[in-house]
């Protein structure tokens, strides 16, 4: 097992490594003439005005605090569903009244209107 | 002959100890060995891929495709390779420079990364770790990071909306995705891969569980960002999304990402739900494996381009309500049902074709019952009904008649 563990490191490294030398190869290949109006930013013919990194909608901050709750369940339910061979008829019940109450969560969000993108 | 990878392996290592390498030093260069070999192919493979991609997007829209470098265009992929790699890089001012160029170095190795656990044929295994699907689905989550330094960095305000947008679609189709994903663990009752491709050998999980089969087809399409779920790059809306201000190959790995993520979905589903590299004579023939799981890698991923290429975009609140209000209640429905018919099925100790049946009618079950519902619940925004206009016949056409 542990020697699998290192076979996924080295290819963690190599993964990154070949990626790293596809993108430095052109850097030696390529032109290189930066000038004023080639870095400008493309947004449209005029020059950009003001701060960049604008405010936005908050709805996305909220479907990703939704998100991670049902992110931190389903990594819970992985162990029950390995498990669910051993488990008696009871602790499968258990496992579906979890699902059910993050269930009422989401129909409880979805009532406040907070799955609604208006 | 029959096990050929195994047979070129095993004589790797013995050549290494017999020049006096120790064991462990041989085992170490073998893997370091097998981790590029995977890693060229799937460059390899993108190559091949891309060519294919192009020529059936261009019959589908009624095109030829590309059609002048060489026969049937085949050398088009390796044209574009030598072109971008003699473009300029121009990094936009007012850009974080290290985030900027971390990020396609982040979108690629993510997918990359996936292809340490995938199993090729019977013993052709990188690493068969016992957490493989779980590993898939935390490595898998490193490409939106990707996605979201890339649109922050970029200094420009179409770059970082396509970035928000994305990523809130990303990570909302991420739990229709996993939640599809448990339903073959438990099945097999393992995370291991090799152990789900035993436990789908002879009826394959695409007909025990066909609804978590389509689920996981749809949220690995939105996963992948393209159409109809492509609003990270609304070309009419967005510029290019968040890859607007990247050039030369740095986009080239965005956009290399990009198709080996679909292929890597291919793999998936193929794993999951096709029995991985099952088929007749595969068990005692590994090269006849590899060869099985390629096909159906490649079938899946021919389906995918079929699906996108014919259907339009869907807008961003639409997108969202189809996950949020229909995806994931019915994913959490059926892999209720899954669970309690797969555990009151198992302790009545059935023929496996009952068990199989059983299985296949409640998830079509599930299906049909929560589509119906949805497809009754009126939408409460009212369609503008335009007033119908009389159709203009052409002369022409009358005289044909007449």
């Amino acid at each position: 097992m542990l020697s699998y563990w290192l076979y996924i490191g080295i290819f963690l490294a190599v993964a990154v490594a070949f990626p790293i030398i596809a993108v430095s190869l052109p850097a030696i290949i390529s032109p290189r003439k930066p000038s004023r109006r080639k870095q400008e930013v493309y947004e449209c013919g005029i020059e950009t005005e003001g701060d960049i990194r604008v405010q936005f909608k908050s709805q996305y901050y909220i479907y990703s605090l939704i998100f991670l709750v049902f992110d931190i369940e389903t990594v819970f339910l992985f162990p029950w569903a390995v498990s669910l061979g051993k488990l008696p008829l009871f602790a499968v019940v258990e496992g579906v009244i979890f699902i059910a109450i993050l269930f009422a969560g989401l129909i409880y969000a979805m009532q406040k209107g907070a799955l609604a993108w208006s | 002959m029959a096990d050929l990878i195994n047979v070129i392996r095993d004589w790797l290592y013995n050549l290494m100890i017999s020049w006096g390498a120790s064991q462990d030093l041989a085992g170490f260069v073998l893997q370091v060995l097998g981790s590029i070999l995977v890693v060229i192919l799937c460059f390899v493979i993108v190559i091949a891929l891309i060519w294919v991609e192009r020529k059936l997007a261009g019959r589908i829209q009624d095109r030829f495709g590309p059609n002048r470098a060489g026969p049937f265009g085949i050398f088009q992929s390796f044209a574009d390779i030598i072109k971008i790699f003699t473009k300029e890089y121009v990094t936009p001012t007012g850009a974080d420079k290290s985030l900027f160029n971390i990020a396609p170095v982040l979108a690629m190795a993510s997918v990359l990364a996936i292809w340490a656990v995938f199993p090729f044929a019977i013993n052709v295994i990188g690493a068969d770790v016992n957490v493989g699907v779980l590993y898939i689905v935390a490595i898998g989550s490193f490409g939106i990071l990707a996605i979201l330094m890339a649109g922050w960095s970029s200094n420009n305000r179409y770059a970082l909306l396509g970035a928000s947008r994305s990523v809130a679609m990303l990570i909302s189709y991420e739990i229709p995705m996993v939640i599809s994903l448990l339903i073959p663990v438990l099945l097999t009752k393992s995370m291991q891969l090799s152990a789900i491709i035993e436990a789908q050998r002879p009826w394959w999980f695409l007909i025990v569980a066909p609804t978590a089969a389509l689920f996981f087809l749809i949220s690995s399409m939105a996963e992948i960002g393209k159409a109809p779920f492509d609003l990270l790059e609304a070309e009419s809306e967005l510029v290019a999304g968040y890859h607007t201000e990247y050039s030369g190959m740095k986009f080239g790995m965005f956009y290399v990402a990009e198709f080996l993520h679909q292929y890597t979905v291919g793999a998936l589903i193929t794993i999951f739900f096709l029995g991985g590299w099952s088929g007749p004579m595969a068990a005692s023939w590994p090269i006849l494996g590899v060869v099985y799981f390629f096909t159906k890698t490649f079938l899946v991923y021919l389906v995918i381009s079929w699906i996108r290429l014919s259907l339009p975009r869907i807008r961003i609140d639409e997108m969202l309500d189809l996950n949020w209000k229909f995806m994931i209640p019915v994913s959490f429905l059926n892999l209720v049902v899954v669970a309690v018919a797969d555990r009151i099925l198992m302790d009545l100790n059935l023929a496996r074709w009952i068990y199989v049946g059983v299985m296949f009618a409640l998830s079509m079950g599930v299906l049909l019952i929560s589509l119906a519902i949805a497809g009754n619940s009126k939408p409460k925004v009212e369609r503008v009904q335009f007033p119908t206009r009389p159709v203009a016949v052409s002369p022409q056409s009358d005289q044909s008649k007449s």
